[in-house]
């Protein structure tokens, strides 16, 4: 349908003109890899953006719904980009049944402002993830970045118990419910965690909700080479302690972790400043459980011949914690050349992490690596310049990565890299078995390709 | 909603699901596929077929048990020549009827796809054909330390392949979590014989989660022929305790104030005065005869976290006036309290011809309210009804007692079942939350559901049975216009006879 009345008026009569917003800085704040919207909405109801969805269908607009935009960058910039949905209006609470521990919270609420209406009553949602103060609700899951908790709680997928949504053909749409156990009807809900914006808009979300722990603390080993941190990791995973998280740390990642505790004045846990793989476990509970597992690791770790043992109190704890969450973003922010990758492997040996550390060291790039819980790796290649020479060295590295992890029969995907590093590689990595029927769930859902084509695995 | 009495819907079927009869052609090649002793087609062994654990019934026109994935494929190959549905069953334990041939055709039976293919006990994964019962996964790797955590109280006969259609449940789901969380790759056949396989054995690879999408898609989307599940570590430390109370809403108040509270037991079991004196009868548990209810409370972990958990459960239990609290002294003792629960609904089976298992879902803050509700639904119809149920996590599950043979009494059962799903629904709830929708509660599922809701639903389904070949007549609503239910035009493209 072409108008003889502009875009931004159409839209106007939907949200209301001050909502529509077109202006340069507005364009600039949505902005992926540099491919920017004709025009930022900011509607305030799932009826408003069900009728944006109806309008972008009949005209064939592309559409991306966004938070607070801390993670744009993850997967390959749109092939097409009309409309950016600014969806903090949507921030309502919706539900909050403290007693039965579970919520209905709208997509645009901040992440952060959520966690303090749930500390009120002693709960709280295990999303420790990049950004928590101001990430939407939305966004955390669409983005299926993952939580540093996840060792003990597991996914979004795994506590979200039911959704809303808009599909592509502008309907209002829901799956699951808001009790914690439910098999009615398909899980639709699930689909669209990590499915970044490409299968509907998310409106609401309903989690269960969890009783914030009593105490936590933190223990830290360090090794002096990855084979002997990697051995202590599994011994650990096999003793069936309760973590809450467990992480290697390699010894970039550490030095970088100990600069940040500096620059905060903050006293630097010792294991952090040496030039050790260092093994990060941190666990939570009523105060015995947390004495007795702060007293299994030490034995544990002096039984595998640890360098150093630390124990971390709750306070110091809580900093490392939130620092680890937060390593998407300080990763990405440490160069102007940065390519982030997330590895999964079978198993992290330590010839699978010389292997995928080979091409950093071959390109002179500096490589930050980290595995963090349930082994799912996260490697920052770093150049220290962001010229021509830089973005060549990381784009000889992707591939030969990609290739390395292939062998392993893991998969990558590149979280983060320069818009000129994507122009060659596809973020994703190669196609899977299973990518047609993710075209059909795609076709699905989204019958017209509105929402962020391109973006996603495959082309998708 | 129309009777939904007894129908042989390849028979005498529902307008949606008449089809014509199946050709004689399709059970010889069948046979030159698999040979004659995997293949049944007289009448009388196809009655063994017709019924599964729930009040419906429906015949196959013919029974496979095919040996590995390619037969699987091959046999959807086949019936989709000859234009007849298939369906797929484990052990046949469902209580919705999700593994009964709604539109009569091929029944593909796993029972001889048994084996567990591969135990990888360093990385906590076991990968088996869906025909393994639920409990064989456990006998293989608990002397590891192992086990798998999904625990139907079918697990001595129910099928892996039955509890990832249905996405099954069981008492331990309160702290573990449904199929669906223990379920990490799946090899599936699509109804156009197509082999593929969807998710990852570790991690989370790139893309949709598809596992999420067919776990509990009731077999309407495709045929798992191969599973990869993550097996859990056995807890340090377990406590059982029985809380005894005189009274059933004291029994709910000290569940509500538990989950209120913060305390997620391992399990949180409830059982009413009428259904535990059946069960004592029958199983000599230990359950005192003269309580109104009792509420069997699992705590496990580390042994610090344990006792504590089993100490602040017990005060509450006292602080809501529970008579007595009693803690299992050993394995004997707790299995045998187990085994009063797990056997319940065979305790019930002594005092009528039939029992029709419920299994809504209510928000917990609101466990008191529905269950008085569901005893004066119950008084209103003339039944007295038990339960017996996952309380933790608000899951009931109501039986109503009856006599098939009395048409007017199924009628009554059938009318009541319902008004308690509608309350349950009406209280926040769902329409089940374990069992599944099957055929038993697709008429209900407007309840829930809006147009818009069933129509991505429907498109899903036809992206991958766009034919309707796969499990037809579950989940979707069939029928047009009934009473104050509102039903969308159709459900998914139903094959509709010439």
């Amino acid at each position: 349908m072409s108008s003889a009345i502009s875009l931004p008026v159409r839209l106007g009569k939907i949200v209301g003109a001050d909502r529509v917003r077109a202006g340069a800085a507005d364009l600039e704040e949505f902005a992926i890899d540099r491919q920017k919207p004709s025009v930022v909405l900011q509607p305030r109801s799932a009826e408003e953006i069900a009728e944006i969805v109806r309008m972008a269908a009949s005209e064939k607009l592309a559409l991306l719904a966004c938070g607070c935009g801390s993670k744009l960058g993850i997967g390959m910039p749109p092939l097409r980009y009309d409309l950016a949905l600014d969806m903090r209006g949507l921030s309502q609470i919706a539900h909050y049944d403290a007693g039965d521990l579970t919520l209905s919270v709208d997509a645009g609420k901040a992440l952060g402002a959520l966690q303090l209406i749930l500390k009120e009553k002693g709960q709280f949602l295990p999303l420790s993830v990049p950004c928590h103060e101001c990430t939407t609700i939305g966004g955390t899951v669409a983005s299926g970045i993952d939580s540093t908790r996840r060792q003990q709680y597991g996914t979004a997928r795994d506590f979200l118990i039911g959704a809303e949504f808009i599909d592509g053909k502008g309907q209002v749409c829901k799956s699951g419910g808001r009790v914690v156990k439910n098999v009615t009807g398909y899980d639709l809900h699930k689909l669209l965690v990590g499915s970044l914006g490409t299968l509907a808009v998310i409106t609401r979300l309903n989690f269960r909700t969890f009783p914030l722990p009593e105490t936590c603390a933190g223990h830290l080993a360090s090794f002096p080479n990855a084979g002997s941190a990697l051995t202590y990791r599994t011994s650990l995973l096999k003793t069936g302690l309760p973590l809450a998280n467990l992480e290697v740390l390699g010894p970039e990642f550490s030095a970088m972790a100990a600069g940040i505790f500096k620059a905060t004045n903050q006293e630097v846990p010792d294991a952090l400043s040496s030039n050790h793989w260092n093994v990060y476990a941190a666990y939570e509970g009523n105060e015995a459980v947390v004495k007795r597992v702060t007293r299994e690791l030490e034995k544990l770790s002096a039984g595998a011949e640890a360098l150093k043992n630390e124990y971390l109190s709750a306070a110091i704890n809580e900093e490392l914690d939130g620092l680890s969450s937060q390593s998407y973003g300080f990763l990405i922010s440490a160069s102007s050349s940065v390519a982030l990758f997330r590895i999964v492997l079978q198993e992290f040996t330590a010839g699978n992490v010389a292997e995928i550390l080979r091409p950093a060291r071959e390109h002179s790039l500096r490589a930050v690596f980290v595995l963090r819980a349930c082994g799912v790796a996260y490697l920052a290649l770093l150049a220290e310049t962001g010229d021509a020479l830089a973005i060549e060295a990381l784009g000889r590295s992707a591939p030969e990565i990609f290739s390395t992890v292939a062998v392993m029969q893991g998969t990558a995907t590149l979280l983060h890299g320069p818009p000129s590093l994507k122009q060659g590689i596809n973020a994703w990595g190669a196609k899977r078995a299973d990518f047609p029927l993710m075209q059909r769930v795609k076709q699905a859902f989204d019958p017209h390709n509105i929402f962020a084509p391109g973006r996603f695995v495959g082309g998708i | 909603m129309p009777p939904r009495l007894v129908n042989y819907y390849s028979e005498y079927a529902a307008p949606d699901c008449r089809r014509p009869f199946m050709d004689p052609a399709l059970t010889r090649e069948l046979k030159s596929l698999l040979g004659p002793a995997n293949v049944l087609s007289q009448k009388e062994d196809l009655l063994l077929y017709e019924f599964d654990g729930s009040v419906e019934k429906a015949r196959p026109e013919v029974v496979v048990f095919p040996h590995t994935t390619e037969h699987v494929s091959r046999i959807v190959k086949l019936a989709a020549k000859y234009q007849v549905p298939v369906v797929g069953r484990g052990a046949g334990t469902g209580l919705s009827g999700g593994a009964l041939a709604r539109g009569g055709g091929v029944m593909i039976v796993f029972a001889r796809m048994n084996r567990v293919l591969e135990l990888d006990l360093e990385n906590r994964r076991a990968v088996v054909q869906p025909g393994v019962v639920n409990l064989d996964i456990t006998r293989a790797v608990e002397h590891a330390g192992l086990y798998f955590a999904p625990d139907p109280s079918s697990q001595k006969s129910c099928t892996v392949g039955g509890n990832v259609a249905e996405n099954s449940g069981g008492p331990h789901t309160l702290a573990y979590g449904l199929t669906t969380n223990h379920v990490a790759a799946l090899e599936l056949v699509l109804p156009d014989g197509e082999i593929v396989r969807v998710g990852s054995r570790h991690g989370d690879a790139p893309g949709y989660d598809l596992c999420g999408l067919f776990v509990g898609s009731e077999g309407t989307l495709a045929l798992v022929t191969e599973i990869t599940v993550k097996l859990s570590r056995k807890a340090e430390a377990v406590k059982t305790l029985l809380a005894i109370f005189d009274a059933v809403g004291d029994a709910s108040r000290t569940v509500v104030e538990m989950t209120a509270s913060g305390i997620t037991p391992a399990a949180c079991e409830m059982l009413d005065g009428w259904t535990l004196r059946a069960v004592e009868d029958y199983i000599h548990a230990g359950f005192p005869r003269d309580s109104a209810a009792v509420l069997l409370i699992e705590v496990e972990g580390l042994r610090e976290a344990a006792e504590s958990q089993a100490a602040a459960i017990a005060e509450i239990c006292k602080a809501n006036r529970a008579r007595e609290v009693r803690t299992a002294r050993d394995d004997r003792e707790r299995d045998l309290l187990w085994k009063g629960r797990r056997n319940a609904f065979g305790a019930l089976g002594r005092l009528a011809p039939s029992n029709y298992v419920l299994d809504g879902v209510i928000p917990r803050s609101k466990l008191p309210e529905a269950l008085e509700q569901t005893h004066a639904i119950g008084k209103k119809h003339g039944f007295q009804i038990g339960n017996i149920f996952h309380a933790g996590d608000g899951n009931l599950h109501p039986i109503v007692l009856y006599d098939p043979r009395d048409t007017e009494q199924f009628k009554r059962a059938i009318a009541t079942a319902e008004e308690i799903i509608r309350m349950c629904v009406s209280l926040g709830g769902a329409l089940t939350g374990e069992h599944g929708v099957g055929m038993e509660k697709n008429e209900l599922m407007p309840l829930l559901f809006t147009d818009a809701d069933f129509d991505l639903m429907r498109r899903i389904h036809d992206a991958f049975n766009p034919d309707s070949s796969l499990n037809p007549g579950k989940i979707f609503p069939l029928s047009k216009g009934c009473g104050e239910i509102r039903i969308r035009k159709a459900g998914p493209a139903n094959r509709v006879s010439s």
